[in-house]
């Protein structure tokens, strides 16, 4: 077999035979992106190339039970995906374009994918091509020309490696629906002329990809609260995979590490984010000693290896302030004048209202809340924004006004959709009434 | 390969044709004819088409009259058409313009919309599916 794609090798071991469950799920996630990028660019189509690795991807579940994991699983489905797409392209009666297109593939022997086509697979670690091709695929699936959802569907689907099922599984929506956006998105893709190509201008897409893996972690990040379902797709997990993927195809790039970094402070967190009936643990009651250890370390390398490329941006100053958070020994170590700091400079570079919120709260932690509530109402646009009245009423509950703070509460529960949010501020908004609770002291 | 007949069949695979609608608010200011100010904006202009033409992306281009000389007709089955005055909707902007070009793909499209001369407008862009008179 010509193809060597496995870049590691890492699991030579055990692949033969006995697990071809785990195989394939592994040459999905690991391999078919890398596969699909590769085939994208050289038949210059991508809706062929995708139906051409899920084909064989399909193939593999059908074959490999019975007659046990290839040698190399990576090399197998390229093999198997090239051939498949070369058999739909004779198939195909409006294949004149796609064939001039393809030309120099099928010029150079498409029966005998083992004759000479060496060099088009070898894929080592420090072949420029391959990356590029895969660079090139994320860029397309994050087109700006591309919806949000569609970005987000089409980078998990096709660089990520995650069925429809999986996808559709894990935000919740119904599988056709999920199917119909990839399907939608090809289209546009081929029908607007949506190139596979590095753009000019690169860093601005670059950070589109990121605002699409940022979404994908949050939304792992945030529903996970909801679902004890241990089959979905942990997408916590996969934009950390994606995101360090796009790390080694830029490595200079300084916000794409700064990003890595966020997500894995935060991912060291997850376990204690929730309790056991799924309700939100605020950051200074999480059990610190339950957060991952290696995992801040590696996130403390990743943010140190960021901020030395002299090039600050929006996810390296989060980074830095989850890395405040991950690295207080206690809830009382929290370095908060350090952290209102990083707040003041992402409010200069965003000036998003989530971040003046985080601001106030951040200056009342260490100057009392009176001054944050003096931040709070210097706010403008801000009113249909929960978690403005949800920190405005833990401001007024600490500054002893627990009647204002009820109110605050109220408005903030009835702002938002999330469950464990909303149980989260009816338990505080009773904790705040000034008939019962504590009437308004810190816990 | 086995390619057939057309007399440039990469210019096929290589370039695609797309419309460039601009949408900007009429009533906006320009400067009126004889001024500095005019002569510079009509610069702009030509140097724009000039580009097009110079990298083989015109085909075909024109700015319109405002919406008031705007004259709709509505047809519909089983009714006499209907001519009504002015354009079938009201927004902000309105289609003042176009442009099509033709272009490598959508990414060189966009930045030859990005490059039109207008400070405040918005470009839909269309790929043109098909063209009778397309050569």
């Amino acid at each position: 077999m010509p193809a060597e794609l496995s870049r590691t090798g890492n699991d030579q071991g055990d692949h033969p035979g006995n697990d071809p469950g785990g195989a394939l799920t592994r040459l999905a996630r690991e391999e078919s992106g890398r596969v699909l990028a590769l085939l994208a660019r050289r038949f210059g189509d991508l809706d062929l190339a995708d139906e051409s690795v899920q084909d064989a991807l399909a193939d593999a579940a059908r074959t490999w039970p019975q007659r046990g994991v290839p040698a190399n699983p990576a090399g197998w489905l390229l093999t198997v995906a090239r051939r498949n797409a070369i058999d739909r392209l004779r198939r195909t009666s409006s294949a004149r374009r796609r064939t001039m297109a393809a030309a120099a593939e099928l010029a150079a022997g498409g029966d005998e994918p083992s004759a000479a086509r060496g060099p088009l697979l070898v894929d080592d670690p420090g072949d420029p091509a391959v990356d590029d091709d895969r660079l090139r695929l994320m860029l397309l699936c994050c087109h700006p020309a591309l919806g949000r959802e569609a970005q987000v569907a089409l980078i998990l689907r096709l660089v990520g490696g995650l069925s429809s099922s999986e996808i559709a599984a894990a935000f919740l929506v119904p599988e056709a629906t999920l199917a119909q956006r990839i399907v939608r998105a090809k289209r546009k893709i081929r029908d607007a002329g949506i190139p596979l190509r590095i753009p000019a201008d690169l860093d601005t897409r670059i950070e589109v990809v990121l605002s699409v893996l940022y979404l994908v972690f949050n939304e792992g990040y945030l529903s996970r609260s909801d679902s004890g379902d241990v089959v979905r797709v942990d997408l916590v997990d996969e934009a950390v995979r994606l995101t360090g993927l796009l790390a080694t195809l830029v490595p200079d790039h300084a916000e794409v590490i700064g990003l890595l970094a966020l997500q894995r402070f935060h991912r060291a967190r997850l376990a204690t984010r929730t309790d056991a009936l799924g309700d939100l643990v605020l950051l200074d009651h999480q059990d610190r000693a339950r957060w991952d250890r290696g995992e801040i370390v590696a996130a403390n390398a990743l943010l140190h290896q960021a901020i030395g490329r002299m090039r600050p941006g929006p996810y390296q100053l989060q980074a830095v302030i989850a890395g405040y958070h991950a690295n207080a020994p206690t809830a009382a170590d929290t370095d908060w004048p350090g952290i209102a700091a990083a707040y003041r400079h992402l409010v200069a570079m965003t000036g998003s209202p989530v971040v003046q919120v985080n601001h106030a709260v951040a200056v009342a932690m260490f100057d009392g809340p009176a001054a944050g509530l003096a931040v709070l109402d210097t706010l403008h646009g801000v009113d249909g924004y929960h978690l403005f009245h949800a920190a405005r009423a833990e401001l007024l509950a600490r500054a002893g006004r627990p009647a204002e703070a009820v109110a605050a509460f109220a408005r903030a529960r009835d702002l938002t959709g999330n469950p464990a949010e909303r149980r989260h501020l009816l338990r505080r908004m009773e904790e705040s009434h000034p008939a019962g609770g504590d009437g308004g002291g810190a816990p | 390969m086995a390619v057939s007949d057309q007399a440039d069949p990469l210019k096929e695979i290589t370039t695609m044709e797309y419309m460039i609608l601009i949408h900007s608010d009429e009533h906006a200011e320009v400067p009126g004819p004889g001024t500095p100010e005019f002569d510079q904006m009509m610069a702009g202009w030509m140097a724009y088409n000039q580009r097009l033409i110079d990298g083989g992306h015109w085909i075909a281009g024109a700015s319109l009259q405002p919406t008031a000389t705007a004259t709709t007709v509505h047809k519909s089955v089983g009714a006499e058409p209907a001519v009504t005055d002015g354009p079938f909707a009201e927004t902000k902007e309105q289609l003042g313009g176009f442009y099509l070009v033709s272009a490598a793909d959508l990414d060189q499209a966009i930045e030859l919309a990005t490059a039109i001369p207008i400070p405040f407008a918005s470009f839909e862009i269309r790929p043109v599916a098909f063209r009778p008179d397309a050569g």
